[in-house]
This record gives C-alpha cells, structure tokens and sequence, in this order.
C-alpha cells in the first residue's frame, strides 16, 4: 500500500485549476471515450466492478446499461451531491480539489448514455463549494468541454447545478428527482424506476459524485486496472472520512479493504487521549453500529462489513471512546431522522417520534426494562415497511445498539414496576414532566 | 411597506434559472433562493409573488418552502448562526458551542437578538464531520470552533 496512487485526490497542487488539470492529462478520457462507442464505455466500466459510492453499492455499469437506447424521450443523468448523511463529508472535498475529474466523469457518463443535460444536485447549505464548482463548470464550458458538439464531436451536453435547501431525504435517488422538478423531496414508489421513469416521466439515472469522479481513470487505464485496485468484490477506492474521537480527523483516499484498525491508528493518528474504543459506526449514521472488540482485522469494504452485520454506506467512520454514552448518541441520531422524516410513511412519520420519545426517557432515567422491548419493537416496525430507505436507515442504528450494547441501555432503566394487575399497557406507563 | 417585486437583476436571474430546465415549475426552488436573497425570508406576500410570476398556486409553492429547512418562514438576524450537533460535532463539543453562543448572546436556540443581528439556531450535519465543531454564518462555514475563535468572530461581527 506505500507505493498506492489515489485515483480522486491526487497529490498534485492546484489541481482545481482547469490549465493544471489539463497539464497532467486532463480530459483525455472524454477525448477518448468521443471515440469509442457508448456500449463500448458502459463495458469497461462493468469490467471495472466500480459500485456506487453512494451507500447502497449497486454496480455502475449495470445500471447505465439499464438506461433504454431507443427512445424518443429526453434521457437525464443526476449527479448526487447532496451529501446529508451524518459523518459524510467526502464529495466537497472532490468540489474542492478535483472538480474537473468529477466533471469529465459526469461528461463521459453522459455521453454513454446518450444524455444531453445533466444536472448536480447539491445540498443548499455547500454555498462554497456550489461556487466552486460553477467556476469548474464555467470554465469547462469556455474551453468547449462542456456546451455544444464538445470537442468538435456531434455530440452536445449541458451541465447545471441544482441546489437544494437543506432536506436530507433530497439523497434518496426519487426524492432527488421531485426536488429538480421543483416540488416536496417526497420518495417515489418503485418501480417504475428511474431509468425508465424518471424526472418528468424520463428515463434517468442518478450517481454519486465520487463514483462519477472515477470514470476518467477506468476509460483512460482500463476496467482492468480499477478493478485490481482493492477488495475484489468491491474494487477501487474509497474516500474514508474519520470524525469523532479522532487525532487526525479528514478525508482519506484508500483502496477498498483497508483495515478499520489501519485508518484509525496509521492514518487517522489513534484515538483521542489513547482511550480504547467502545463504539464505532463505519459508514455514516444509518449504518448499524460496531463495538470497540470487533474491529480487529475487519476490512472496510462492503462485503466484508456484512461479517459483523454492517454496510459501508458512505464510508464515513466516527469513533467514539469509552467515555461516550451510547444511548445519548443513538438518541442525538434518532433525533436526526425524526427530524428530517419526510411524513410520507406511517411507519417512518411516526416511528422515529415514538423512538426518540422512548430514547428520551431512558436517557432521563425514567424507563422500565419494559422500554427496551418496546423501542426495538418500535424499530422493527419501521424497517422494510417504507417506500425508501429512509426507515431502515432510521431503525439500523437503534435496533443493532440495542443489540450490541444491552448494558449500556439496561444501565440506564429501572426494573419493571409490577402493578397489582398484570396490564402490560399500564405498566409501560411512568408519569414525568420533560 | 415596499412593494414585492424582484430587482431587474433577479429577473433576469429567475429567467437564466428557467432557461435550465424543461419547464417553468422546475425553477421554483432557484426562484425561492432569489427571493430569500432579496427579501431575506419567505412572507406570504414574498410566496404569492413568487407564486404569481412562476404561474404556480401559493398552497404549493408554501408546501415546498416548509418542506425544505433552509428556506426562512420566519425572519432571521443579519447573521444566522446555525451550530451543527449532529454526531461528529456532539462528540466534539458541538453542544458546548451552542450554549456558548446561547449564554454569550443571551438568546435562546431559534431566538433572534433583540437588535435584529443575530438569529442562533441548532441545525443538522452539514457535512463538516472532520473540522467539529463548527456552524454556519449565513452562507459560509467556520470550522474547528474554539472559544476564543467565537468570541473574535462575534466581536467582529458585532462591529461590522
């Protein structure tokens, strides 16, 4: 791994800048791909194995090729940066150091796909890196990258961006698309999917920022060489982002399968005062947490997180000491999700209110055991019975808490109160004031 | 009270965001952007203007504006300060920060200072996990939050 090119976040200063970018090869990939057949990409990046970077890993090449080729219709492409997920901070730092790969990615996508505009999604509150990329996105279009018959192909594409205003559920791929069109971030029912049924009726595919920032290095080195790098089944790299208790907390681009332990005590310079782990979430706060004692050898990839029951998601890591309460930290992500519900699903609406009232009681010491039972029945309710992914993403991180730190919880609860009368909907009940 | 009409700079503004998409609908959330940039929050007047020019009913464009947090249904200071609790930044003290701000200010979480400069309030991740605690100050952010980097950034805005 000491020999290791990064393939996004290169070493090499001012890169954002259009001229350096060109100077060290720059848009040679779009060059390139204008001259191959769009089936001819979509190939090579399914021999590359590159898997959405988005968090739920779907193979890329799969899903362009799902994209219809004969139709009458507009066909879009979305790029997704809106970026919401608790502890994910990895695609302003490709705004910020490497738009234009991300920009010829996006360019060579859509040309595979025969799309002819493309918008990018970023969530309101990037105000800075919105600007940033708009001066990439300007710039690429005084140079003829972008606009009409781009390098003097016949081929013409549009790239805007869309900012959004602060709605985490904007992320989901449908509710992506009913923000662009100008309404409520309210998930689709799917199927129809995307690439048939999409913004306004057309097909559409939508892609993370990261994974559209890799496609220049599959078209110029090949599918072959990406899928070397890394876990097999999972290949490329990814842009780890470590937070919490952490000395050197950042982005780091590593391949996939860098061990958990590597990225805290090599690169992310141990915990914070030395004290031993006690909790861990790999990917972003919808992830099911780990504890302290299961990272020892686990790979960060997501075939290999599936050993201990959790997914890479975004690959943001937060680590937390043994000082850290459990349950006020699944409390504070509860909060999250109740806050940004977007009210569609029953489930989803009410579950994570009656989760964080639940969470909120235990925390203030007024719980029964009987609480416990309740709050991963709650959870359990929630997941799988929604239209997204929002409510397994809301009841993740509550139910594998649970079952991961039991103590922790029971710490905090009375035993049951035995009422004179067996009623087990009285003897949930216990009067307090918030 | 001024009449609700966007500056001939937001005109034209409102037409190069229509000019993106395939349809007029489409441009209501840069619409809404330009008028918060404008009048500074989203009246009902400021809605139904924007409403009106955009040929789309109020009861939507309000559905929409609600829906999305960083549109502002209420008047905010000069300066918004939104302090960021979401896991990273609680773990890092993004708490603290917020009582901070909160004591120093003497305002509550959602409060605005009595002359109309600050509006403080708690807000979700914003993507700023590896610099906690940080905030936002209207559209930019301050990161890895210490006492001292407060208290000099509120006295310089206090005095600007």
């Amino acid at each position: 791994m000491e020999n290791f090119e990064p393939v996004i976040l290169k070493n090499i200063p001012d890169l954002h800048k259009l001229d350096v970018y060109l100077k060290h090869g720059g848009y040679s990939a779009l060059e390139k791909s204008l001259k191959m057949k769009p089936e001819g990409i979509i190939e090579e990046v399914k021999k590359s194995g590159l898997r959405g970077r988005g968090g739920a890993c779907f193979p890329t090449g799969l899903k362009w090729s799902f994209m219809p080729q004969k139709t009458d219709k507009p066909k879009y492409l979305c790029c997704n940066g809106d970026e919401s997920e608790p502890a994910s901070f990895k695609d302003r730092e490709i705004f910020e150091k490497n738009p234009h790969q991300f920009i010829e990615g996006t360019l060579i996508a859509a040309y595979a796909m025969g799309v002819k505009i493309a918008y990018v999604y970023i969530r309101g509150e990037y105000y800075r890196w919105i600007e940033l990329l708009q001066k990439a996105i300007d710039d690429a279009y005084s140079k003829g990258f972008i606009g009409k018959n781009i390098l003097g192909s016949d081929y013409s594409v549009d790239i805007y961006i869309h900012r959004g205003a602060g709605a985490y559920i904007c992320g989901e791929e449908t509710a992506l698309l009913n923000s662009i069109e100008g309404k409520r971030g309210i998930p689709r029912f799917k199927p129809p999917f995307p690439a048939n049924y999409g913004l306004w009726g057309c097909p559409t595919t939508i892609n993370n920022i990261e994974t559209l920032a890799n496609i220049p290095e599959i078209i110029n080195k090949g599918g072959e060489w990406f899928s070397k790098i890394g876990e097999p089944k999972h290949p490329g790299t990814l842009l780890y982002g470590l937070s919490g208790h952490i000395n050197k907390p950042g982005i780091y681009e590593l391949p996939s399968g860098t061990l958990l332990t590597d990225l805290i005590y090599k690169y992310g310079g141990g915990v914070k005062d030395n004290k031993p782990i006690k909790m861990i979430i790999p990917g972003g706060s919808s992830m099911p947490p780990l504890r302290g004692d299961e990272i020892e050898g686990l790979k960060m990839d997501n075939e290999n997180l599936k050993s201990v029951n959790s997914y890479i998601g975004t690959a943001g890591i937060v680590v937390m000491n043994e000082d850290t309460d459990v349950v006020k930290v699944i409390k504070r992500i509860t909060k999250f999700y109740y806050h940004e519900s977007c009210g569609q699903c029953t489930p989803c609406r009410e579950g994570c209110g009656w989760m964080l009232k639940i969470l909120e009681r235990i925390d203030n010491g007024l719980a029964t055991s009987k609480d416990i039972e309740l709050l991963n029945d709650v959870a359990n309710n929630i997941e799988g019975n929604t239209i997204c992914a929002f409510g397994d993403a809301a009841a993740w991180p509550v139910k594998w808490a649970i079952k991961k730190f039991l103590p922790e919880f029971e710490k905090k609860v009375k035993n049951e109160i035995n009422l004179p009368i067996a009623n087990s909907v009285h003897s949930l009940r216990v009067t307090y004031k918030v | 009270m001024n009449e609700i009409k966007f500056t001939e700079e937001n005109l034209k503004k409102l037409e190069e965001a229509k000019s993106r998409y395939p349809n007029t609908h489409a441009a209501l959330m840069p619409a809404l952007w330009i008028a918060q940039e404008q009048f500074g929050w989203l009246s009902e007047d400021v809605m139904r203007y924007v409403g009106n020019i955009l040929n789309i009913p109020y009861e939507h464009v309000l559905g929409v504006a609600e829906f999305y947090t960083m549109y502002n249904k209420k008047p905010v200071g000069t300066y918004h300060l939104q302090v960021c609790t979401n896991i990273s930044c609680m773990l890092c003290g993004g708490y603290d920060v917020l009582d901070y701000i909160s004591n120093k200010l003497n305002i509550k979480p959602g409060e605005t200072t009595s002359d109309g400069k600050f509006t403080l309030s708690e807000v979700e991740c914003l993507g700023s996990c590896g610099t906690a605690p940080m905030m936002q100050v209207n559209n930019y952010y301050e990161e890895n939050l210490t006492k001292e980097k407060i208290d000099q950034l509120l006295e310089k805005l206090s005095n600007s």
